[in-house]
């Protein structure tokens, strides 16, 4: 079952939904919802005749897109205002990057928690500045703790005791264990500044860091939402003259060339988005795999292809720690620590 | 998937079971309901096995839908039409953003509505369902919606569950059995049984109400009765309400209105008949 492929289809050929019949409009609601892709679709949507009820689903998408970015407008502001004393400016990262940046990627998608990239060496005074200033740790277990700080590209989560916000400090964008190792002293060097205080990714490395977050980095849960966010970068920044050179040499750059070639064909074959063919390559008899993972929901939007997902979820372990520290990680894990 | 498609005043649902029996018993309890507008259901909420075994090896039932909650405690397949119903409630109030959802039962009468908010327990459903048969008609047992925009109440008349003692009171008083769900004994809220709102009160599902009067009931108690401040009543209004924090200012506004404009109490009452003349008592007085 791939009916997510409804969800995609909707969102790259919006006037495909007019021939919807009504139990079809009930199953791309439900799947929308499942991949995150409501409110996205709702404004994706938005000019077209369509049936009252599904309307009015769609502008309750949109409200609730629209207070949700104001909440990350507000989140960033709160953070620009801890760290700008001391010097560090945040780089945004993901949703947060893709609201303030007003970024087609950013138009009614969810964003989650802030997520923020800093320099390495600052990160002890970012993490000092941001507990005095009422950030609490979400994970306390020693073992977590210790885990984050030797092995991941980011502080254990923070959250905020009175808003309930959560805070991800980033000094790199995927873990020292994980088999690509992007080059984050760069990724900082050639960020763009938006705004007194505020920097995010230049296009070619926000692309990379999208790539990073779609195959290198998790079992793809939510796959589908993280593909659409590269389709719609990759059509504003394709505009630009230079955009695909630039692409290619960051890829090679951050270790990411196969991952990034990956990328563009399977937002090619799910979204049709126009992409560089040098950059691309040929498909593999394995990209077929990928899309029926991001595709996999049935009409109910209940997840399906159990061993696909199996498949991927020990796919995100293999490929983000060596054999043995993987290993001894689960071990500690399946403990209870 | 075995499924049901009705509308319950704005809100159109799809629910779909894994197993048949729920949606059976779901069909028989909603008899008489209409369709979705133009055929399309907008929200999807379904119930089905927690574990692939599950549907057949000692079924349990979990609770799902387009929004769901994390570790929701799975539920025995005997209690399966339960099971249904709070996961169409599940979506409601997590996924409305239309309407300001108020955790209250509501009444109406010459088109004002007396809104009892109130938690499990403190009797709002039994009154509400007194109420409906007594010359009100009942426009909710769980949720009133407020329109963000006109301020009026919108009427929800979901089945109604009548809890351990009222499920008698309320047989005594309704000849018509077939308004009645099955007997489901030692629920997680105990001994349960859905009753069906009459047939003005589904009629009459789209027609809205001026608020009127907020009256916040308490179980259990000799009678006695205060009155509740603007302030306070603000923020009972925000604590009973699973989406004002999502509305974001919206919700801020309608809330304010209704603690501005409409007048509230609190009555405590040992019985239903003693809580029924208390309403009856405060609305004489407020002109209802």
């Amino acid at each position: 079952m791939m009916s997510a492929r409804r969800v995609a289809t909707a969102l790259a050929d919006p006037v495909s939904v007019l021939s919807l019949a009504p139990d079809q409009w009930t199953e791309l609601l439900a799947i929308a919802r499942a991949e995150r892709l409501d409110g996205s679709l709702a404004y994706r949507l938005a000019d077209l005749p369509l049936p009252a009820p599904v309307a009015q689903a769609l502008d309750e998408a949109r409200a609730q897109a629209e207070f949700g970015r104001t909440q990350a407008l507000w989140e960033v502001e709160m953070a620009r205002r801890v760290l700008a004393p001391i010097g560090i400016v945040p780089i945004l990262l993901k949703g947060s990057a893709f609201a303030f940046a007003s970024l087609p990627a950013g138009v009614g998608r969810l964003v989650g928690d802030l997520d923020i990239l800093v320099p390495r060496h600052r990160l002890d005074d970012a993490e000092a500045a941001l507990l005095a200033a009422g950030f609490e740790w979400a994970k306390t277990s020693a073992y977590d703790q210790a885990y984050y700080r030797r092995w991941m590209h980011e502080l254990p989560p923070l959250v905020h005791a009175d808003r309930g916000s959560m805070i991800d400090v980033h000094h790199s964008i995927l873990p020292p264990t994980a088999r690509p190792s992007p080059n984050a002293a760069a990724l900082i060097a050639d960020s763009v500044e938006i705004a007194a205080g505020i920097r995010i990714l230049n296009p070619a490395d926000m692309i990379v860091h999208a790539v990073t977050h779609l195959l290198a980095d998790g079992d793809m849960a939510g796959g589908l939402r993280n593909l659409w966010d590269i389709d719609r970068l990759l059509r504003l920044f394709a505009s630009t003259a230079d955009f695909w050179t630039m692409l290619g040499e960051r890829a090679v750059l951050h270790d990411m060339r196969e991952p990034v070639a990956l990328a563009l064909r399977l937002a090619d074959h799910i979204f049709a988005t126009p992409v560089e063919p040098r950059l691309a390559g040929y498909d593999r008899l394995r990209d077929g795999l990928y899309v029926r993972r991001l595709l996999a929901r049935d009409g109910w939007g209940r997840p399906t292809r159990p061993f696909t997902r199996l498949a991927f979820y020990v796919r995100s372990h293999w490929i983000r720690m060596p054999p043995l520290m993987l290993a001894r990680h689960l071990w500690t894990k399946a403990r209870g620590v | 998937m075995h499924a049901l498609h009705l509308r319950v005043g704005p809100i159109s649902f799809r629910v779909g079971s894994a197993w048949r029996s729920p949606i059976a018993a779901l069909r028989l309890l909603y008899a008489g309901y209409p369709q979705p507008d133009e055929g399309i259901a907008t929200v999807t909420a379904r119930i089905g096995p927690p574990m692939p075994w599950r549907r057949w090896i000692r079924a349990q039932v979990a609770i799902a839908g387009d929004h769901s909650l994390p570790d929701t405690v799975p539920m025995a397949l005997r209690h399966g039409l339960l099971a249904a119903e709070m996961a169409m409630n599940m979506q409601v109030a997590l996924g409305e953003r239309r309407y300001l959802l108020l955790h209250a039962a509501a009444v109406e009468r010459g088109g004002k509505a007396v809104i009892l908010p109130g938690e499990s327990g403190s009797g709002k459903s039994t009154l509400a369902a007194l109420l409906g048969e007594s010359g009100w008609r009942l426009m909710a047992d769980e949720f009133v919606l407020i329109d963000l925009v006109s301020g009026l109440a919108r009427p929800f008349p979901r089945a109604i569950s009548l809890k351990n003692s009222a499920i008698a009171e309320m047989e005594s008083r309704i000849g018509d059995p077939t308004r009645f769900g099955p007997h489901l004994a030692d629920t997680p809220k105990g001994a349960l049984r859905h009753l069906r709102p009459n047939a003005e009160a589904i009629a009459r599902m789209d027609e809205p109400a001026r608020p009127a009067l907020i009256l916040f009931p308490s179980f259990g108690f000799d009678p006695a009765s205060d009155g509740v401040s603007r302030s306070e009543l603000f923020m009972r209004l925000t604590e009973g309400s699973t989406n004002y924090v999502a509305l974001g200012q919206a919700g801020f506004e309608a809330t304010l209105r209704l603690a501005e404009t409409v007048p509230a109490a609190r009555f405590a009452y040992p019985n239903s008949a003693t809580g029924v003349a208390i309403v009856e008592q405060f609305c004489a007085e407020a002109g209802l």
